[in-house]
């Protein structure tokens, strides 16, 4: 079988590119085919940038012909999610309040891209302000899963996930609060990873909760997510939270699947086994993890104990620390503003009504309340003491095992429309992401099986800046389970869903 | 606990948050709000009396730099970006009597 360029991975594509077998032009012309071809149905960007792309692929090509490629990833096409600031190209982080914004500046992470010689091919989809978990709750449109077209595709990085799943773009960025990277990634079939809290520059990323937050890259296997993330971890001046961390090359790290996990003690604790996990997303994962344990690995059951608190130590955490960093959209400095108003605060009230979809709202509203006088020791302190909990859990758990594993979601790919009228049920579908921010974790999931036609996501969760153990196993794990070509299966997928759609 | 809020608190809060709602969509954020709050109750079942809270998960200290002009972004760039700006400031309704 002859493969499109667009089919092919970074790491395939950057000796292709060094070997000038294939033109940094030509390669961008197939993926704006692919884009042309599904976008419509996938909707996977609220901006493209068609002149920009081709004038960053012309250098790029330049700089391969005359030998002087910038770095590995010289003219390889990538999207970014529209909550990382990039000078010059609309950036609107899924909200009708910045519809017409255009950062004067770029993300740290996004300039290291540039430097590297990507060429950026505009900003995906995602839940305004990163706040969902199905891109439903984008202010203009919502993205559909490439595999089913009447699914969602996650959030809030949704539009980030189902660009690299359908051949939109060969790697993207996106950012996770509570599995904004990950979860998207499990329910596309792509690489996510969440590095650990302040291994990537927040510069230029639009602050959801700041303690929180964090970059990561979604790719097709685990090969992609090393070389990237050996692009963006670095320690930045202009982020006092980013961590200065001595580290090698994370893809010179990778090793051989039996090297890898030959004696690696993997914990899957027994709380995220339990309740609420659909069976086929059961049966994958234990799959996976007896591959892993056939390849060496000991792999035994262990408990964070207060996993179940997360998620409402999470619903006050991260709301109130939102509601404060989206104070500064007042319809002053940037953004819209409301065209009818008496005074200066009907002004802000108007502008922000006017200008917040309702999930935005009802955090900003959940997270003023836990922080009013008289509330602020009951919910906001209380959830912080609890966070203590949850860390404390995880500590425990790595003082035995090298690595945590389980279900990235507890569901595969759910239907659009299915969770929009009630907001908990949504939350839910990160409850096995969520403890990882809050905690400061890095995490990565990584396909490992289908349920029902769609993919499932394995999570393994790592000790703090031990972002090489993670991405080790993870390799492992993808050449453990073999799927295949996910972007040769997703496409075919897409075509069956596109042609039923049309008779539909 | 059952923790019901009160449209005059849904009110209350919005006035604090600088929002504003028509009348249907207070009883809704009413309602769910109420339910996220019923929910997050749950944390009061766990002992935090000698926990002590996380507010961060990196050890925080303050990040110093010599005190020196350092070139900023360009005015007329930033202000592209408001709805409303005059001779280079940004213009916003009257805030002060008379």
């Amino acid at each position: 079988m002859i493969l499109e360029l667009w089919q092919l991975t970074v790491h395939e594509l950057s000796q292709l590119l060094l070997r000038k077998e294939v033109s940094a032009t030509e390669l961008l012309e197939s993926v704006w085919g692919r884009i042309e071809e599904v976008e419509d149905q996938v909707k996977s960007y609220i901006t493209l940038d068609p002149e920009g792309a081709r004038a960053a692929a012309a250098e790029s090509q330049r700089l391969l012909e005359s030998g002087r490629p910038r770095s590995a990833l010289e003219g390889i096409p990538c999207g970014l999610k529209d909550v990382l600031s990039t000078k010059g190209l609309r950036t609107t982080c899924g909200s009708k309040i910045l519809s017409n914004y255009v950062p004067p500046y770029d993300a740290t992470a996004v300039q290291a891209l540039k430097e590297a010689g990507t060429v950026i091919l505009g900003k995906t989809n995602m839940d305004e302000f990163a706040m969902g978990s199905s891109c439903e709750n984008s202010g203009f449109f919502p993205t559909h899963n490439p595999w089913d077209l009447t699914r969602v595709p996650g959030g809030s990085s949704g539009g980030s996930a189902s660009a690299v799943a359908a051949g939109e773009a060969m790697f993207t960025l996106g950012s996770d609060t509570g599995g904004s990277v990950r979860q998207p990634a499990s329910l596309c079939g792509v690489v996510g990873m969440k590095p650990t809290y302040g291994a990537v520059s927040r510069y230029g990323l639009i602050a959801f909760a700041s303690s929180l937050d964090q970059i990561g890259p979604l790719t097709r296997d685990v090969t992609d997510c090393a070389m990237v993330l050996d692009f963006i971890v670095k320690h930045d001046p202009m982020d006092s939270t980013s961590v200065e961390i001595k580290r090698g090359s994370y893809l010179e790290a990778l090793r051989p699947a039996d090297e890898a996990v030959k004696g690696l003690k993997i914990g899957v604790p027994k709380e995220y086994m339990g309740k609420g996990l659909e069976p086929g997303v059961e049966a994958q994962v234990k799959k996976a993890l007896e591959l892993l344990q056939e390849l060496g690995a000991e792999v035994e059951e262990c408990s964070l104990p207060h996993s179940s608190y997360a998620l409402d130590a999470y619903y006050v955490i991260a709301p109130a620390e939102a509601s404060s960093n989206l104070a500064r959209y007042d319809g002053v400095r940037y953004g819209y503003r409301s065209k009818q108003y008496d005074d200066l605060i009907d002004m802000y009230r108007k502008t922000r009504a006017e200008g917040f979809g309702p999930e935005v709202k009802r955090r900003i509203m959940l997270g003023t309340y836990a922080l009013s006088a008289g509330y602020y020791d009951a919910y906001y302190l209380k959830a912080q003491k609890v966070r203590t909990l949850i860390r404390e859990d995880f500590d425990k758990v790595f003082a035995k095992f090298d690595v945590i594993a389980g279900p990235t979601s507890p569901t595969v790919a759910f239907k659009l429309g299915e969770k929009v009228d009630d907001p908990l049920a949504m939350y839910l579908s990160d409850i096995f992401t969520i403890p990882v921010n809050l905690a400061g974790l890095p995490g990565i999931s990584v396909p490992c099986g289908f349920s029902e036609g769609l993919p499932v996501g394995l999570q393994f969760i790592g000790k703090a800046f031990d972002e090489s153990t993670l991405l080790r196993v993870a390799y492992a794990t993808e050449q453990a389970c073999s799927l295949g070509n996910m972007a040769v299966l997703c496409a075919r997928a897409l075509a069956k869903g596109t042609k039923e759609g049309a008779r539909g | 606990m059952e923790h019901t809020l009160s449209l005059e608190e849904v009110r209350h809060v919005a006035r604090l948050a600088r929002l504003v709602f028509k009348p249907e969509e207070e009883e809704m954020f009413r309602q769910q709000l109420s339910r996220i709050l019923d929910h997050v109750q749950r944390l009061n079942e766990l002992d935090t009396s000698r926990v002590q809270p996380t507010f961060h998960v990196v050890p925080l200290k303050n990040v110093m730099r010599r005190d020196e002009t350092r070139p900023c972004l360009p005015r007329d760039e930033v202000l592209a970006n408001a709805p409303d700006a005059q001779g280079g400031f940004f213009r916003v309704p009257k805030i002060t009597e008379g």
